[in-house]
């Protein structure tokens, strides 16, 4: 290559220079061994968080008007997941940015209806339960009108809702069979049932716990635990974990713009952030092909301190 | 017999490997001189953690994804197993960041680069779905709040971070995979050009230079 087409932040000079001794595995081995000792003394030393897991029973225990109040919020479609949109059902308007409306796009893949999922399918596997099942009946066989007046008569009695004696209490005499039935579905989650209904469904294998989660996710109660573990959103969300540990301390960038405007008020936040990190992500990728970028390094001239044996000799001879 | 053994995909294929990465460059026992700087200590670091993270991965593998929740032993292996992914991920970001200050894309060194950016997200994702299956609280806020953001892309409707088991399958089948491949790939290259030599000495040394040069 001729010296006039030489681009410094393009081209490498090729090395004329000397030699010395390198023993590629005697280097490996030895820092395969430093690193092995000190994952060993940092696990030794500071081990790992397990928070033990937040089941429905254990939340219906602790909360039992939150999780009632949670459960009727999906039995009225007014849920987090009830109107969430894409990809668990139609609920809501999807993210989007300009006029990208990825989530809408791909659509409900996912689909989920709480009401039938989280609230009467549960309720229908009760079994030997003569009075739920005569208002499961009653609910379902009623107009959308009425069945609209019970959920606005409950929804309004919800403020004052109370647990006592192993029963939720509403003042909504005009809620047809609603109370039972919200009733029925608190006493089947304190009881650990609602667990493996969710979780099992129509099939003795699983592993998929999405209706669980998103149920859980619903209420107050685990979003309390993590802000009491210093977990919420503004708190740098998903990048932390509980106790001192340094968590996914790689994804500060991604947590940092959930605290800033207008990622952090904006409706369409997510996928914003998303949208930013995947640009970012790009110009890290494609760096070696951006005029002025790809120049930073030269500039900053950190390569200096690297070097800099390289450059004093250099400068030596 | 000699053409049609020269006409065979294997011996193509063998003739052209040897071409690029003959034994010398595969294992060289010999560097330049300007490979002498503290920042070079951060590759093999993230191949060495690399190591560690897939081995106690495999160990905790053996048992099954319960077991270290009821065994000390399994909290144990647990327990190094977030503190190499840890070492791993801040050895890695360091090397990242050491090759940018370096230009390390310098000199046919494009693919390298790239590479190592494809890693990094690749390992950021890997993480992820680790931390998404650990099966306890961490897990559960995890997902809940990760599942907007991937949601949001679309990308959810396909990869759904709170079905436990995909998110299992991707973590100890499809991501190492990736992960390993790319790796494999990233250190051939590294082999075959080599380290990039440093810039050209420019017109106005810094006080260091100066001082040796009087």
């Amino acid at each position: 290559m001729s010296r006039k087409s030489f681009r410094p932040d393009v081209d490498a000079p090729e090395w004329r220079g000397g030699y010395t001794p390198y023993d590629i595995i005697k280097e490996g081995t030895i820092a395969l061994v430093v690193v092995a000792t000190l994952v060993l003394i940092l696990a030794v030393v500071f081990g790992s968080p397990d928070e033990k897991a937040i089941t429905l029973k254990a939340w219906s225990n602790a909360d039992p008007v939150d999780f009632a109040t949670t459960a009727f919020s999906e039995l009225n479609g007014t849920s987090t997941t009830a109107t969430y949109g894409a990809p668990y059902n139609h609920g809501g308007p999807s993210q989007q940015i300009g006029p990208l409306q990825l989530e809408k796009w791909v659509g409900v893949r996912i689909p989920l209806n709480t009401a039938k999922d989280f609230v009467l399918d549960p309720l229908r596997a009760l079994p030997n339960e003569p009075v739920l099942d005569a208002d499961l009946v009653r609910y379902e066989k009623a107009s959308s009108t009425t069945r609209a007046s019970w959920l606005d008569a409950y929804a309004k009695a919800t403020t004052t809702m109370k647990y006592r004696h192993g029963t939720v209490v509403v003042n909504a005499t005009k809620a047809g069979p609603v109370p039972v039935m919200i009733n029925e579905l608190t006493t089947m989650a304190r009881s650990g049932a609602l667990d493996q209904d969710l979780v099992a469904g129509n099939d003795f294998y699983t592993t998929d716990y999405t209706e669980s989660l998103l149920f859980l996710s619903d209420g107050q109660y685990l979003a309390n635990v993590a802000t009491e573990q210093h977990l919420a959103g503004n708190q740098w969300g998903m990048m932390n974990e509980t106790g001192n540990y340094p968590g996914q301390a790689w994804l500060w960038l991604y947590a940092f713009w959930y605290q800033v405007a207008p990622f952090n008020s904006s409706g369409n936040g997510d996928a914003l952030v998303w949208g930013t990190m995947m640009v970012l992500s790009l110009i890290l990728l494609f760096v070696p092909f951006i005029p002025g970028l790809r120049s930073i390094p030269r500039k900053l001239r950190i390569y200096r301190l690297i070097w800099r044996e390289h450059y004093r000799d250099s400068g030596r001879a | 017999m000699s053409e049609e053994i020269d006409r065979q995909w294997t011996t193509r294929l063998r003739r052209k490997a040897a071409g690029k990465l003959p034994p010398e460059k595969l294992l060289p026992d010999t560097q330049s001189s300007y490979v002498a700087s503290w920042i070079y200590v951060f590759g093999v670091a993230t191949l060495a953690a690399l190591g560690v993270v897939i081995g106690t991965g495999c160990i905790l593998a053996l048992r099954g994804p319960q077991w270290w929740h009821g065994s000390s032993y399994g909290h144990f292996v647990n327990s190094l197993h977030l503190w190499s992914v840890e070492v791993f991920m801040f050895a890695m970001v360091i090397h990242l960041w050491g090759k940018f200050a370096m230009a390390a894309w310098r000199g046919g060194r494009t693919l390298t680069w790239m590479t190592g950016v494809v890693l990094f997200l690749a390992s950021v994702a890997t993480s992820f779905t680790g931390y998404a299956i650990q099966s306890n609280f961490d897990s559960q806020w995890i997902t809940t709040q990760a599942k907007d953001g991937i949601n949001a892309t679309g990308a959810g409707a396909y990869f759904n971070v709170l079905n436990f088991g995909q998110m299992m399958m991707w973590h100890i089948v499809l991501m190492p995979l990736v992960l390993v491949l790319l790796t494999g790939m990233h250190v051939l290259l590294v082999r075959m050009k080599g380290v990039v030599p440093p810039f050209e000495d420019d017109p106005t040394p810094t006080p260091d230079v100066a001082r040796v040069t009087e």
